[in-house]
């Protein structure tokens, strides 16, 4: 949409040697959708609409807290409580009417974000979380898209532009060639453990703003193949030439289908997101501890599960008599995994304290799994 | 060679910069670097010689500036 006040509203950058007319078509044009509404994302939304970028998507599933408005100072205190995103989008509106702004108030998850980033020109990762950013990079990956990444730690930031040839060898740098795999939960610390200055996620995100003008109007060298770092107490700032991964694109899902497969958060570190682990993550959870397994089956079905130690109680009695469980997660195992996922349904509507998982594809994707090996 | 630590491999290394010697190349300097703060093998890093990120092994001079960044997730 455009109004008689659109010419007046951009004067001060259409000026600008280089920009023109023709830059601000560009900005309008553009499809940028921001994940994560926080920190970083704040800074980025405010400079994009104030700048003019045309289609403006917004997604984070978090409510406005009170902690959060030393750095997300687009919210203000009657905002606490409501959903980032509507709110987001609600000041943007008032800044600047003339664009589209797309809401999404859910977590980006394996099943919905190809869906969602298709619709874009560019993602911005404003995330809090490895598991997230993870999902993300694949994702932008996946779909050749071009991703600005930003994250903050303390006193420090890091800026980043993946999945856009960079000028020297025109390779395609994304996150998993810098940290090929996501650390665990705890090892690296996040701001609500660690802290974090209110200023620098503004700072860094205004870098990640540059950075989504500068690929949108095509001006100045954008990012890509770099990484730069900001240090706010020294205000010493550094650019690294990065470089390919040997096993970066390997690492990477080669299909939709299999990042949809993919459990990002069980990757790094912490419980599985949805309701099914695989073998791989149910032997990590029992060098964890803290795990028990129940065959629901029929007493009589066969072939008998010969792996792990586990109890026999077939779904119907287990659903009738319910049952103390000792350990605080609880796997639930059945021929083909259908009679598992409705007894780890059961179980968390049931015991809050407790976790259920339901072992994907039963005990014949144990034998399918052998027999392929 | 001075090796520049980044958040928090400052704080298993006990100081944002420290000094290793004798070393002929980058894989035998995360060897010493290792030993030298032991956390730090337990942790995600990149490796930047002279402001240029190392994937294989390097053989080094004595005279880079060594940098070592760890992943960051705040937003």
């Amino acid at each position: 949409m455009q109004t008689p006040d659109t010419y007046k509203r951009y004067q001060r950058q259409t000026i600008l040697p280089g920009f023109g007319d023709a830059g601000q078509y560009k900005l309008l044009s553009g499809r940028v959708l921001v994940i994560g509404a926080g920190g970083l994302g704040c800074p980025v939304l405010q400079y994009l609409a104030a700048a003019g970028v045309g289609v403006i998507g917004i997604a984070d599933c978090d409510t406005v807290s009170l902690t959060n408005l030393h750095r997300q100072v687009l919210y203000s205190m009657e905002d606490i409580g409501k959903p980032k995103a509507g709110t987001a989008a609600e000041k943007l509106r008032a800044l600047n009417p003339e664009l589209i702004y797309r809401v999404f108030n859910e977590a980006v998850t394996t099943s919905n974000i190809i869906h969602l980033i298709k619709e874009y020109d560019i993602v911005v990762d404003g995330t809090d979380n490895f598991a997230t950013r993870y999902l993300v990079n694949d994702a932008c990956v996946l779909m050749n898209k071009p991703l600005v990444f930003g994250a903050i730690s303390r006193f420090e930031g890091q800026v980043a532009v993946f999945n856009v040839p960079s000028g020297l060898d025109g390779d395609c740098i994304h996150y998993r060639d810098l940290f090929p795999n996501p650390p665990k939960d705890g090892e690296v610390l996040n701001c609500a453990d660690s802290g974090v200055l209110g200023v620098l996620p503004a700072i860094i995100g205004c870098f990640m703003a540059n950075e989504v003008i500068k690929l949108l109007s095509g001006l100045g060298r954008p990012l890509s193949g770099t990484l730069l770092t900001y240090n706010a107490l020294t205000n010493d700032s550094m650019q690294w030439q990065l470089q390919k991964h040997p096993e970066s694109d390997r690492l990477v899902p080669f299909t939709v289908a299999a990042l949809q497969q993919k459990d990002y958060a069980w990757e790094c570190g912490l419980p599985p997101a949805g309701l099914e682990v695989d073998a791989v993550a149910f032997e990590a959870m029992l060098k964890e501890g803290n795990v028990e397994l129940i065959d629901v089956r029929e007493l009589e079905e066969k072939p008998e599960l010969k792996q792990w130690s586990h109890q026999k109680i077939p779904l119907r009695t287990l659903m009738k008599d319910g049952r103390t469980f000792f350990a605080g997660q609880v796997v639930f195992i059945c021929q083909s995994g259908k009679r598992s996922i409705t007894a780890a349904n059961w179980g968390n509507g049931k015991y809050a304290d407790k976790k259920f998982y339901s072992l994907r594809g039963g005990v014949e994707a144990l034998m399918g799994g052998k027999e392929s090996h | 060679m001075e090796i520049i630590l980044f958040g928090q491999l400052a704080d298993i290394a006990g100081a944002s910069t420290c000094r290793v010697e004798g070393v002929q190349d980058t894989v035998m300097l995360k060897a010493k670097l290792e030993t030298m703060f032991p956390g730090l093998e337990k942790v995600n890093y990149m490796l930047a010689v002279n402001k240029k990120m190392v994937q294989a092994n390097l053989p080094l001079s004595g005279n880079e500036t060594i940098a070592l960044m760890p992943p960051f997730s705040g937003g």
